[in-house]
């Protein structure tokens, strides 16, 4: 080993070993790619992995239709500058509903995002779905393999879970089955952070700090990113420089009054973080446990 | 920018793993804010009196919070000054053994935790075993709850010595042994004050200073090939990780198991061009000339590795199922994938002592010495020369489990295959292969009482369900194998006897067999279940009373029975004694066909 092999050099290697062996091992993979820095992270190593051919599966972003307008443009634009294939799937029928993250609660996270996703899967009949999930995110996720088996219903039974051990990855399943692949898996928030500094991967500039109209609002500073959002009585838009830590359905996404606006700031602010990423998601708050409940049902 | 080390804690139940790597982050700082106060509010419900509890840091599964126990692994990441840490935490219980040899495959440390009141236990001995196994080379023991015996220097040191010993029965290489309070934090992360006698490194600081990179590797370049990269006509590349050693462009390169070489012209370090690459490096290698070369290929310089389709292993068998030797795997070694088959199981090692014991079955969570044989040759090494090409996993060919892994002890020549020829293909080998146990399902009713049609669903469920099975009936018997049979009394007892007689064969070849005749007489069915073996009979008896059968009459045999124009015509001119002692006993008149199925699946639960 070379002496300046250092522990992201570790872990990229790790990444792109899990991305080759699914290409060659399983039959109709995709790549999840939810347009948020650790998808970034991901498609970049994914890019890395085959040069100099072409990542040989589909990406797919499940769309709610409710995500930043900025990450729709960057999602285009990547899928462009990259030469990749990006199917983008949302749950019609649930939209002809008019399901919306205001009046349907969790129930909007379970339809647009957990029932589009098992709908899309199913629909294209992929065997595997890489996702950008890490470890460190939440503590049912400390748990999961990286090669997490699905059944035909695609959930997860966290108390039976195959061995895995070395880098001897089982990749087998019957008709129906499926595998979620988190390539990441053993990513901090830091690392994602100093990966992208290093290798200078263009993330959504939601993550820099700017000048944004916002509304505080249950604790969290929401933004006003278009006229969907209703304002309650007693809020008015504000224009505060904010940034986001992650991204997701702009109204469910709390942002950080911050003025880092470059990839140093945030890493210094990252460093010195006192709340971990995902407090700023508000599903997450939740009891402790609900991220487990939400996985076994299909969640990512 | 610094290096990663991977490490496990693992001990007994009660050890407090969990409760020393919380306190670890707690006191290092490394606990984000909003954590370090969910912990706080946890622990208020918690049982230390509304002290900290730092162990529900790391019990996260709902089941684990409830039961108080760990029963997966759960990854740790922190970062300090000098190094970036993966901690798996593992469950001590027994019945996880298999779960904490996933969380030992993947580190280069292993931190053992010795509960000081009660020095080291069965549990210590397995985990250290495992560890050893899987292929750590550098374990610390922590004697933790230092602080239940006052510290005391003299239990410790015979606690200590007792490590040594340990240490010497298994030869494990590297050892260092840290007095600690996992509660109180003691030698934790800061030196401690109640133990001024110990004055080597602190937990935090051996881990942060050790160096696990082995110096006995070997050396020479070694690259299992993962996929073959073409994008277009123009360029073919190798693509893998680099196992050991280091390749350059011009370096003569040999690939196995062909043998054949080439020069490598050029090297991709992901998407650069570079003229050097070395271990750990994920590469893209292109050669001077077309060869063959495919995933499970291996290219190399200077590195013996083994070429063949034998070696004997050490295996963690880890299914719910037990292992039989004949027992047929996809073995995953290296990058190939490859049917393999256990041919001996050579004895077992108690997992707590280590003695060797005669086996021929494994249990789950069992350590076993075994000769594995594989479909073709391939590359591989023995563990300890490389850990990526010693080592491999069995996958149920069924249910696709991961039932085993293992470790490549030694390799085994064509001249040594010996085991082959001295083992018999048994019944039992056949049976295991297909992943079943062979059974007789008998049915037995009157005309139109609807076995056939219950045997044939039945058939197909099994099916599904990826049994191998075998429908005999009249069509298939009394047409060919019994075509020189009448129906008086002589034939019907010689015709029920040759059906007994091929059900039997195709049990010992592993089939699982449904018969679907009248078999009216009990002396009959009784011969038939002393031939089969009464262990692998099944008696179904199709209850359908007698008015329902003549009702359907869906071959018209009733009326002419009743015509007096079919002699000896069960049900009507001859009797049909029923079963005593059926195992099931279905009434199509009362019951769907999809009921009777889906009991008839229930049934057969216990004997599959």
């Amino acid at each position: 080993m070379a002496d300046n092999y250092t522990h992201l050099d570790a872990l990229e290697a790790e990444a792109i070993y899990i991305i080759r062996e699914v290409a060659a091992e399983c039959e109709k993979p995709v790549m999840l790619y939810s347009i948020g820095k650790d998808s970034s992270v991901m498609l970049h190593l994914a890019m890395k992995a085959f040069y100099p051919e072409k990542p040989p599966f589909p990406f797919m972003h499940i769309d709610t239709t409710w995500k930043f307008h900025e990450m729709i443009e960057f999602r285009d634009r990547m899928a462009r500058e990259k030469g990749i294939e990006m199917l983008v799937y949302t749950n019609e029928e649930a939209v002809a509903q008019g399901i919306n993250p205001f009046d349907h609660g969790s129930a909007y996270t379970d339809i647009m995002k957990t029932q589009a996703l098992k709908q899309a899967l199913d629909k294209y009949g992929f065997t595997a779905a890489f996702g950008g999930g890490r470890r460190d995110e939440e503590k049912s996720r400390a748990k999961e393999r990286i090669f997490s088996f699905r059944n035909a219903s695609h959930a997860w039974d966290p108390k039976n879970q195959r061995p895995e051990m070395w880098k001897q990855y089982n990749t087998q399943i019957n008709k129906g089955e499926s595998m979620r692949v988190f390539p990441i898996s053993n990513w901090t928030e830091k690392d994602i952070w100093q990966y992208i500094a290093r290798e200078k991967i263009d993330i959504v500039p939601l993550y820099f700090a700017k000048e944004r109209p916002v509304v505080y609002r249950d604790g969290n500073i929401i933004m006003v990113d278009d006229d969907r959002l209703r304002l309650l009585p007693g809020e008015k838009v504000e224009y505060k420089s904010v940034r986001f830590r992650t991204l997701g359905c702009y109204p469910l996404t709390g942002g950080v009054e911050s003025t880092a606006d470059t990839l140093e700031a945030i890493v210094e602010e990252t460093l010195g973080a006192v709340n971990s990423e995902r407090t700023s998601r508000v599903i997450d708050h939740e009891a402790a446990g609900s991220m487990e409940r939400r996985k076994r049902e299909g969640y990512f | 920018m610094n290096s990663l080390l991977k490490f496990i804690t693992c001990g007994s139940v009660d050890d407090g793993k969990s409760t020393l790597i919380g306190h670890m982050l707690y006191d290092a700082k490394l606990l984000f804010a909003d954590q370090e106060r969910a912990l706080e509010l946890d622990s208020k419900v918690g049982s230390r009196e509304g002290q900290i509890d730092y162990s529900l840091l790391l019990d996260g599964l709902m089941a684990e919070r409830e039961q108080g126990i760990t029963i997966d692994v759960a990854y740790r990441y922190f970062t300090t000054e000098l190094r970036s840490f993966i901690v798996a935490d593992t469950p001590g219980h027994e019945e996880y053994t298999r779960n904490m040899a996933v969380g030992a495959s993947f580190a280069d440390l292993a931190v053992i935790l010795v509960d000081a009141t009660k020095g080291i236990l069965v549990q210590t001995r397995r985990h250290a075993r495992i560890c050893a196994l899987m292929g750590i080379r550098h374990f610390v023991f922590a004697v933790n709850k230092m602080d239940l015996i006052q510290f005391n220097e003299k239990a410790y040191i015979k606690i200590e010595k007792d490590i040594k010993k340990l240490a010497i029965d298994l030869d494990l290489q590297h050892v260092e042994v840290i007095p600690v309070s996992a509660t109180e934090g003691d030698n934790v992360t800061l030196k401690s004050t109640n133990m001024p006698w110990y004055q080597r490194k602190t937990l935090l600081q051996y881990l942060e200073t050790v160096n696990v990179e082995s110096s006995e590797e070997e050396a020479g370049f070694v690259m299992p090939v993962q996929r073959v990269c073409r994008p277009n006509h123009t360029f073919r590349g190798f693509q893998g990780q680099i196992e050991s050693g280091s390749v350059a462009v011009g370096d003569e390169i040999t690939v196995l198991p062909s043998g054949e070489k080439a020069v490598v012209q050029t090297v991709l370090m992901t998407d650069k061009n570079v003229s050097e690459a070395h271990k750990g490096n994920p590469v893209t290698i292109q050669l001077n000339r077309e060869i063959d070369v495919s995933r499970g290929c291996v290219l190399v310089k200077d590195a013996g590795l083994i070429v063949s389709n034998m070696f004997t292993a050490s295996i963690l068998w880890m299914d719910d199922a037990e292992l039989v030797r004949g027992k047929n795997f996809i073995a995953k070694i290296g990058t190939k994938s490859i049917p393999a088959t256990i041919m001996d199981i050579k004895y077992k090692i108690d997992i707590n002592s280590g003695e060797q014991l005669a086996a021929t079955k494994l249990y789950k969570n069992e350590i076993a010495v075994c000769d594995i044989a594989l479909s073709e040759e391939v590359v591989y090494d023995t563990f300890k020369s490389h850990k990526g090409l010693g080592a491999f996993i069995l996958i149920d060919r069924v249910s696709h489990m991961t039932s085993a892994c293992g470790v490549v002890e030694h390799s085994l020549r064509r001249s040594e295959n010996l085991t082959w020829q001295e083992m018999d293909i048994t019944r039992d080998v056949r049976a295991a292969k297909m992943g079943q146990k062979p059974l007789t399902l008998w049915f037995t009713g009157l005309s139109g009482s609807g076995k056939s049609t219950l045997a044939n669903e039945l058939e197909k469920a099994l099916s599904l369900r990826g049994k191998y099975t075998m429908l005999l009936d009249g069509d298939n018997v009394r047409m060919g194998l019994n075509s020189n049979l009448g129906f008086d009394e002589e034939d019907r007892i010689e015709n029920i006897r040759r059906i007994a007689e091929v059900s039997k064969l195709m049990n010992d070849a592993g089939l699982i067999v449904l018969t679907s005749f009248i078999s009216p007489y009990q002396s009959d069915r009784e011969r038939a279940k002393d031939i089969i073996g009464r262990d692998n009979f099944v008696e179904i008896y199709v209850s359908t009373p007698l008015e329902e059968c003549e009702r359907r009459d869906v071959k018209g045999l009733y009326k002419k029975a009743r015509a007096g124009k079919i002699p000896n015509f069960t049900g009507i001119s001859s009797p049909y004694e029923p079963p005593v002692s059926a195992d099931v006993v279905i009434d199509t008149s009362k019951q769907t066909l999809e009921e009777a199925v889906s009991m008839l699946l229930e049934k057969l639960e216990s004997y599959l």
